[in-house]
């Protein structure tokens, strides 16, 4: 900014007060600084910027690749397969595989946390979509404006709930109530058939599953609610109109008329937030139970998620002298950043199509 | 007439699908707001009785004491947050918005940089404070400290900003520009006094959304924050930094009734102060659109 004011590039935009410049008030000197270099200035500053979370990005990846390559080596394909989470005796002798030097008895499996976050998140897709679609509809279609603008609002207050608390209330309040009153009911009454056996069997303390994947079910509930709210409210109410006048019911207006116009909105929603379900890490922290090492035998039972690993896992993984645990832990959330990466831009691709700025508060 | 009647089925039949379907809807409508208030008020009724205003002037002494370091921590991780996103965001929505040249079959321009904010929007939380705990807090020797929170944190909200600048730009009138334009005034200056004028209460809300989840947020900040039960010092590295969702999280499962009731506070304080934001983020969305309805 230091630049010379006087005898600089000629003004070509702007007109400048130039002779109390020359006479030298310094304010109007700024001024006409500012003015003769803004356009490069905005220019600069904005293309320097908007590469920065292209850096961020590469750094991340970066970062992770190089500290997750030893890993991988060692660990190798049945990572993704195997079931083991053994640490190894972190006191005792070091062994090299492949030039990498990892605790004696160490050995990793990812295939729980895997599944897990699988499981987690279609539970909680299964539950938000259809709550999602009917929660839409009542407020475009159902209410009146009075009533459901407050409830607008506070759907899209929801989203940005932070999860610790939703955490919080899951695992001292809503988990404790589900296996005290509503899991049991199920699990005595549900008959002993293939799929349905899943929810039969003990009960546990409400950390777990399904808690779980009904806490990642609320979470979402606001993205794709929210989301499919405006989609609907973007729906030329002529075909609406038309269809009813050709004698269908509100129902099937919807069923046929409205849906379909916005479906590819709704599965980008829909997808959006899977992506949040996949890397939601506090919630589920909390009211998984953080079971390592094994499936959840029931629908009920214990179990942990990629993401919750990573976090419940780094302080005991920091105490490996030899950084085998953190690389593996590197590994896993690669393996979770890939697998966010990939939802997140089908979600946007199908999203972008259908051509919507809906902004809903949460991670979108 | 004929066709009619083959093609439907009896209208008794359909009339009482359709009353179904109504019910269905209000039903979801009341699994999403029940819960939803259950939540809210649940966490606000357990912390309400044991709520001291001491906790907002002692310090903390981990599972029990007041949560004095743990305000002002996340207050200071806040604006942190602010100035660092909050300029990356915006200049990255401008450039988005006005200055990438758009593609040739008409759409958005921004290529690259606009795939870097759509991957980082989508990036699970805990591996970005990963990256940030083995990178910024091992590898280079800061430790636990303001800086890494900081960045890691705003990498993360960084999208928000971004996002909600870029469509607060696309929604103001190419009129607007143009009479810029028209009067003679170069591109930067009508970008600052016309465009950016007008797009400005879309900016705020993007910001005041991002602060709201920088300071709800754990998961990024457990490995990059450390944690201490003293005042956050001047110093951006090497000492630790407290936060209010550290004290939900840690002290939750702590035995003691002492350790519950620090946990609610907190989670009572982060839901006010994050409510708070939403609600302002929230009226000057509503303030907004009741103007633009002028021009539209």
């Amino acid at each position: 900014m230091a630049a010379s004011s006087e005898g600089g590039a000629p003004v070509t935009h702007a007109p400048t007060p130039s002779a109390r410049i020359r006479h030298g008030h310094w304010p109007w000197r700024i001024r006409a600084l500012v003015r003769r270099h803004e356009d490069r200035a905005w220019r600069v500053s904005a293309r320097v910027a908007s590469m920065l979370p292209l850096v961020g990005v590469l750094f991340i990846v970066i970062v992770l690749a190089l500290k997750a390559w030893p890993a991988t080596k060692v660990n190798g394909a049945s990572f993704l397969t195997s079931s083991q989470w053994v640490p190894g005796n972190t006191y005792g002798a070091v062994v090299h595989t492949y030039g990498v030097a990892h605790p004696m008895g160490s050995s990793y499996g990812a295939w729980p946390l895997i599944a897990g976050t699988l499981e987690t998140s279609v539970i909680a897709l299964i539950i938000a979509l259809p709550i999602s679609l009917g929660t839409a509809f009542a407020l475009t279609e159902r209410l009146p404006r009075w009533v459901a603008q407050p409830i607008t609002f506070f759907v899209e207050i929801l989203a940005g709930i932070p999860s610790v608390i939703i955490g919080l209330w899951g695992v001292l309040q809503l988990g404790p109530f589900l296996a005290k009153h509503v899991y049991p009911l199920v699990a005595n009454h549900v008959p002993n058939v293939p799929v349905l056996r899943f929810f039969r069997g003990s009960t546990g303390y409400g950390e777990g599953l399904l808690t779980s994947g009904l806490i990642l079910g609320l979470m979402i509930v606001p993205i794709i609610a929210s989301t499919t709210r405006d989609l609907f409210l973007q729906v030329p109410p002529l075909p609406k109109e038309g269809a009813e006048a050709l004698g269908m019911t509100d129902a099937e207006v919807a069923r046929r008329v409205t849906i379909p116009w916005v479906r590819s909105g709704i599965i980008g929603a829909t997808v959006l937030g899977l992506g949040r379900a996949l890397g939601e890490t506090i919630a589920v922290a909390m009211v998984s139970g953080s079971i390592l090492g094994k499936l959840s035998p029931n629908i009920y039972g214990t179990m942990t998620t990629i993401a919750a690993t990573i976090v419940s896992q780094l302080d005991s993984a920091a105490t490996d002298g030899t950084g085998f645990a953190i690389a593996t832990l590197a590994e896993a959330g690669l393996l979770l950043g890939i697998i966010a990466i990939l939802v997140n831009l089908a979600a946007r691709g199908i999203v972008r199509r259908s051509a919507t700025h809906a902004a809903p508060v949460g991670r979108v | 007439m004929t066709i009619v009647s083959q093609s439907y089925p009896k209208t008794s039949w359909r009339r009482f699908k359709a009353s179904v379907f109504r019910a269905m809807t209000l039903l979801a409508l009341l699994f999403v707001v029940g819960p939803a208030l259950w939540l809210v008020l649940g966490v606000v009724i357990r912390a309400v009785p044991n709520w001291k205003w001491s906790v907002l002037t002692t310090l903390s002494q981990g599972t029990s004491g007041g949560l004095e370091n743990a305000v002002v921590g996340t207050l200071v991780i806040m604006a942190g947050v602010l100035l660092v996103a909050g300029s990356v965001g915006v200049l990255t929505g401008i450039h988005l918005a006005e200055l990438a040249p758009t593609r040739k079959n008409g759409r958005a321009g921004g290529g690259l940089f606009r795939f870097a904010v759509d991957v980082l929007a989508g990036f699970p939380s805990i591996v970005l404070g990963y990256a940030g705990y083995v990178a910024l807090c091992v590898a280079l020797h800061w430790g636990f400290s303001l800086l890494p929170a900081i960045l890691i944190l705003s990498l993360m909200v960084v999208p928000y900003v971004t996002k909600s600048t870029e469509s607060a730009l696309r929604q103001v009138p190419t009129t607007y520009r143009e009479g810029a334009e028209a009067l003679g005034m170069s591109a930067g200056y009508s970008l600052r006094k016309v465009v950016l004028k007008s797009a400005l209460p879309g900016i705020v809300t993007g910001l005041l959304i991002a602060l709201a989840v920088a300071g709800g947020e754990t998961a990024p900040l457990l490995y990059t924050a450390g944690a201490t039960n003293s005042l956050p010092s001047w110093s951006l590295l090497h000492h630790p930094i407290s936060y209010l969702t550290y004290y939900v999280w840690t002290d939750y499962n702590q035995p003691s009734a002492q350790a519950h009731v620090v946990s609610y506070d907190a989670a009572l304080i982060l839901v006010v102060l994050v409510l708070t934001l939403l609600v302002v983020s929230r009226l000057v969305v509503a303030r907004t659109q009741r103007h633009s309805e002028s021009f539209r």
